[in-house]
């Protein structure tokens, strides 16, 4: 039997782990921005790197299109999460709806992005689905949809893969408000559903669910993968564009990369402050129309588009992913047939080797970093319930800090800082650097679980003179299983779709599933793309049926624990 | 019998399984109560009259508002009201504007202003529209409800065990205030409780369940 012998020790080691990288990666940016780079053989401090950064004639269309596309598509995002719950939670029409878009949520990034473009590229599904006989193409249009230079794509990307998230997100926080009976009550003075909903519940659940959004816009604004599978490319946004100069050759570009993820840091710092002024300017307009007692009872047309944007969001997944399934397996497959001449294994033995390798790599770097997190984060759960204490709402935003915190800002910064320590890259980093943002997604699905378990067990086993160890190994973790496999499934998941942390903390040397995926997509071998996403979307998902189906197989006879 | 609201053989199941049956009629004026242990779906009956029954659950027999059967329509045009233990004044509107919230479209600001002043005066709630929800007592707060939902002219009136959140010396003054409100409108009342005391107070019929 383990001990814990130095309880308080749990959440040091975890505010380290959480804030030891970020802290790092700062510093790691801040000075090679300011001309400090003695590995590259720059000491500063001069403003050169920043002069470097004005003069790239790309910059204000690298920062305007991460802007835009960041705050359009965390607005779609939410606009439509809140249009599908306004419409329809508590009908089957919402059952349905959850359960086309929950399975979706732990679908990687990359994977998701790859799947939409193979239907609206112009070779792809819809293209074939109306050719020749409606458009007259023989042959693929010369469109640029996918890359195209307004970020649409991109935009239609990240709003596909958010609002699943934000909708399961919101599902868990309408639990703890008393939706119904608002509900009945502005329902029962005249007002339409949807218009109720917006007044009544909207702004409850809106607190409740303000980190996760700022996470989605902070994300949208610098994302990386997703970016360079569907964003535009001359320029591109403004993270892709801090990538590229990260893994160029001539390393004196890492001066110029630093600095221009310092402005990115600027950038989200913006876009979160130009949110928050949304906000306000939104909350006294409807305090404004409130007060008018319109009633807004003809809401029909706006329940039948969010529930036909619900649709399209889980259909879009849903056929990506078999858009997927059937380039890993495609033989020959000309223009506008919609399906391949032949189905084949062979781009399956092509890359056995490969795939096997990174599904091999990334088990590894998942399995130690949720590992790893899930003892830090069951020790400080455990900590804190034995000292009595809560998170604040400042501990939270602590959790939320690694996730609002724009990739490109801090881990840049890593790598230079590695580089300038004389310290490889490698495995060990990439898992510190996943354990980043594993810890935060372990500690928001097991703190709701961890808090309702019925403390009178304890006191029961107590009463019968256990030890709190005792309590902990014997009582409460083998009650709290199905929870606990579902964290740890949601930490593979995470862990797995880590793209950036990967490349820049591993060098570029570590090889993992997402970054070999994301290096196919200039390449367009879509067979290729099909293998790795597909295994890609398997690590992800694979460990939630397990998830789902070891609690019901170790408690089979133990009913009491089995409708959790 | 045109007038009131009348609930002929309703029949609630959950799940195919019969929950609970009613059969009675509420006059304009009068308040029929309706008492019983919890879980023997009272409030369930409360959702299936303003039309926000959960799936799970369905509907046999017939409800109608002054002749109006409501069955076929949406709770937004069914003109019941209903009044819960909490008062539910919505945390981010001012008490004027949880007013201005249920008080029916219409008017100019200045004049729905002066509703809105009324309605707080004939509760001797005056000057309080400025105020926060949160810092009104349980008892001003259960009469600000009582306006908010009156003065969206509901035609009937349901109470979900109104009272119960409210401490005894508040209880019967709000009590008092609330049937007071519904026999000046003619508002036929459907209260279900189990307090007794609620009941005597109602002074009309009283249908016992479970």
């Amino acid at each position: 039997m383990i001990r814990f012998p130095h309880l308080p020790l749990f959440p040091l080691l975890t505010v380290l782990f959480l804030l030891g990288p970020l802290v790092a990666g700062l510093w790691g940016t801040l000075l090679p921005a300011f001309g400090h780079f003695p590995a590259g053989g720059h000491t500063g401090p001069s403003l050169d790197p920043f002069r470097a950064l004005l003069d790239w004639p790309g910059l204000s269309d690298a920062s305007r299109l991460s802007l835009v596309t960041g705050v359009v598509s965390a607005v779609l995002s939410l606009a439509i999460t809140a249009l599908i719950l306004a419409g329809w939670t508590g009908t089957r029409g919402f059952r349905v709806l959850e359960r086309l878009l929950s399975p979706f949520l732990s679908v990687p990034h990359a994977a998701a992005a790859f799947g939409l473009a193979f239907l609206i590229a112009p070779s792809g599904w819809i293209a074939r689905l109306f050719s020749p006989w409606l458009t007259g193409w023989e042959r693929p249009p010369d469109l640029l949809i996918l890359n195209d230079p307004w970020g649409l794509s991109l935009i239609a990307g990240m709003v596909v893969k958010e609002v699943p998230f934000l909708l399961l997100m919101s599902i868990a926080a309408l639990g703890q408000i008393d939706g119904r009976r608002r509900m009945a009550l502005s329902q029962s003075m005249g007002y339409g559903r949807i218009k109720a909903w917006m007044i009544a519940i909207f702004p409850a659940l809106y607190a409740r669910i303000r980190l996760p959004v700022l996470v989605v816009l902070t994300w949208a604004m610098s994302v990386v993968d997703v970016a360079v599978i569907l964003g535009p490319s001359t320029p591109p946004t403004l993270s892709v564009q801090i990538v590229r100069w990260m893994s160029d050759p001539d390393i004196g570009f890492r001066l110029l990369a630093a600095a221009a993820a310092l402005w990115q840091l600027v950038l989200v710092i913006a876009g979160v402050g130009l949110w928050f002024l949304g906000e306000n300017l939104i909350a006294r307009l409807a305090c404004r129309l409130i007060q008018t007692g319109r009633r807004g009872r003809s809401d029909a047309p706006l329940r039948v588009a969010g529930f036909a944007l619900g649709i399209t969001v889980s259909l879009t997944l849903l056929l990506g992913f078999l858009g997927l399934i059937i380039w890993s397996f495609a033989g020959f497959w000309s223009f506008p047939d919609l399906l391949p001449d032949q189905f084949t294994l062979r781009s399956w033995m092509r890359h056995r080797t490969g795939s096997l390798d990174a599904l091999a790599e990334t088990s590894l770097i998942a399995g130690v970093s949720v590992i790893i997190g899930m003892i830090l984060t069951i020790g400080c759960l455990e900590t804190e319930e034995r000292y009595g204490l809560r998170l604040t709402q400042r501990g939270m935003w602590l959790i939320y800090l690694p996730l609002i915190l724009p990739q490109t800002a801090f881990l840049p910064g890593l790598q230079t800082l590695l580089l300038n320590l004389g310290l490889g890259m490698g495995r060990l980093p990439v898992i510190l650097a996943h354990l980043v943002f594993v810890l935060p997604y372990l500690r928001l699905s097991l703190e709701g679980p961890w808090r309702a378990w019925d403390t009178r067990q304890a006191t029961v086993a107590k009463a019968l003179g256990a030890t709190p160890n005792q309590i902990l190994w014997r009582v409460r973790l083998p009650m709290l299983l199905a929870p606990l496999l579902t964290a740890t499934a949601v930490g593979v998941a995470v862990s797995v779709g880590q793209y950036l942390p990967t490349l820049l903390a591993g060098g570029g040397r570590v090889e993992t599933l997402t970054t070999e995926a994301v290096a196919l997509a200039s390449g367009g071998d879509r067979r290729a793309i099909g293998v790795f996403g597909l295994m890609q979307t398997a690590a992800a998902m694979l460990p939630f049926a397990l998830a789902l189906a070891l609690p019901a197989l170790v408690w089979r006879n133990r009913k009491g624990l089995l409708n959790g | 019998m045109v007038n009131g609201l009348h609930l002929g053989q309703v029949r609630i199941l959950k799940d195919a399984a019969p929950l609970i049956e009613v059969d009675t009629h509420v006059a304009p004026g009068s308040v029929l109560t309706i008492m019983g242990p919890s879980g023997v779906g009272k409030s369930t009956l409360l959702s299936a009259i303003i039309g926000t029954l959960p799936p799970a659950f369905t509907l046999h027999g017939h409800v109608r508002l002054e002749g109006r059967d409501l069955l076929p329509l949406p709770p937004e045009d069914r003109c019941v009201g209903i009044l819960f233990q909490d008062a539910l004044l919505f945390p981010h509107l001012s008490v004027g504007a949880n007013l201005a919230f249920g008080l029916a479209q219409g008017g100019t600001r200045a004049e729905r202003r002066a509703q809105i002043e009324n309605a707080l005066a004939e509760v001797g709630l005056a000057g309080f529209a400025d105020r926060d929800p949160e810092t009104l007592s349980g008892g001003q707060r259960a009469r600000v409800a009582l306006m908010r939902m009156l003065l969206s002219k509901p035609k009937a009136l349901l109470l979900d065990e109104p009272f119960s959140g409210l401490d005894a010396s508040r209880r019967e003054q709000v009590r008092k205030l609330v049937f007071d409100h519904a026999r000046a409108r003619a508002l036929p009342v459907l209260m279900v409780t189990h307090d007794q005391e609620d009941a005597d107070a109602a002074g009309g019929e009283v249908v016992r369940l479970g």
